[in-house]
């Protein structure tokens, strides 16, 4: 198991659940990303079999197993999907220089109505200037049944995330997040290295718990309340490209997800599922 | 000779009323005057969908409302609220 001190904390549990992803800004060291690059254009990184624990592939010597087998980037895998997950499939994504057209909206995949989640971890070896593109997230989008280029149709949404970022940048997102390949206007390729990991244990407090809260409802919609950043208030921001009634759904969803990660089957944000819940049978209080 | 040709504006609002906020946007242009894709701006060309309206496009397209499925009142989905509008334009060879 990795130190504690890796691991991930509950806050930042809490955005991924809500959010369906996490950002690590230049967390890989520039020598590694520069041993990747020259992999990538030796085409040397070889996929292992789908359903390989994660612990054997990538053997020495690696640079991408190099990458893999930091103890921050092991912090964040241990944290989401557990200790030494399955390996399902890499990629190394190539955006083409000056091309005229952005992959179309997608979901990863097919159509996944599990609440256990796989990983997928991106990693941007180089620079990404926000004329190269960057792949682009749609925060909170996780959750959606839609089935992979169903969404194709979507160009644009309020609050859309295209990732810009320095070489050695990670994005931890959930499997179902939509996402896709912006348009790279620049003369030069743009490469990104994506792993899917699945997990092998039941997901259930795998990170450092340390931090997490007991649960305590609160006053809901007051402004004080939403003014303490906590469990709660994390999972209660709805994001820009939620529709009014459906992004109260979205809140459900991570209620949903956070009871199954926690186990605890009380938690709630502004009251939404208790008050649903309640169906009293005490004829002896109306007596 | 004049031709005419059809540009569509594909409005996400924010609930059923069209005069409600956009929350997502898609163009494609007839014209082949202008070229939209995936992730080509963060700014909505309208604030709303009256707005758009009064900016000349004829809307086409209204979503319809219906309950949800048994058992998925709490799945989310597609984004329920599209509105499809159409301009046409004069294209010359």
């Amino acid at each position: 198991m990795i130190d504690k001190q890796y691991l991930l904390n509950s806050k930042q549990m809490a955005s991924f659940v809500a959010r369906g992803f996490l950002r690590f800004d230049e967390l890989v060291p520039q020598a590694v990303n520069d041993a990747v690059m020259a992999e990538i254009d030796a085409g040397s990184i070889k996929a292992a079999a789908a359903g390989t624990p994660l612990s054997q592939c990538y053997p020495e010597p690696s640079a991408i197993g190099q990458m893999l087998r930091m103890p921050e980037v092991q912090g964040i895998i241990q944290s989401l999907v557990g200790p030494d997950p399955l390996f399902d499939h890499h990629a190394v994504h190539v955006r083409q220089a000056n091309e005229g057209q952005a992959q179309g909206m997608h979901g990863d995949s097919i159509i996944d109505t599990r609440m256990h989640f796989d990983i997928q971890l991106m990693y941007f070896p180089h620079d990404v200037p926000l004329e190269m593109g960057g792949t682009l997230i749609v925060p909170g989008s996780q959750y959606r049944r839609i089935n992979e280029m169903d969404i194709a149709r979507y160009q644009n949404f309020l609050g859309q995330i295209p990732m810009v970022c320095k070489a050695g940048s990670l994005l931890a997102l959930h499997h179902g997040i939509w996402h896709c390949g912006r348009q790279n206007k620049t003369d030069r390729k743009r490469y990104m290295y994506k792993i899917r990991l699945n997990p092998r244990v039941r997901q259930l407090r795998l990170w450092n718990t340390d931090d997490l809260p007991a649960n305590t409802n609160k006053p809901i919609f007051t402004r004080e309340t939403n003014a303490v950043e906590d469990i709660q208030t994390i999972m209660g921001k709805g994001e820009p490209w939620f529709e009014d009634a459906g992004g109260r759904l979205e809140i459900v969803n991570r209620i949903k997800m956070w009871r199954f990660l926690t186990g605890d089957t009380n938690f709630d944000v502004h009251y939404w599922l208790t008050r649903l819940e309640n169906m009293p049978e005490n004829l002896q209080l109306a007596a | 000779m004049a031709k005419v040709r059809q540009k569509v504006l594909v409005l996400y609002l924010g609930n059923s009323a069209l005069d409600s906020h956009v929350k997502g946007w898609s163009l494609y242009d007839g014209t082949g005057r202008d070229h939209h894709t995936t992730g080509d701006s963060d700014t909505p060309p309208y604030q709303t969908g009256l707005d758009a309206l009064r900016a000349g496009w004829r809307v086409i397209q209204f979503p319809q409302l219906n309950p949800p499925y048994p058992n998925l009142e709490y799945t989310t989905s597609f984004q329920m609220y599209e509105f499809i509008f159409e301009q046409l334009e004069e294209v010359h060879d």
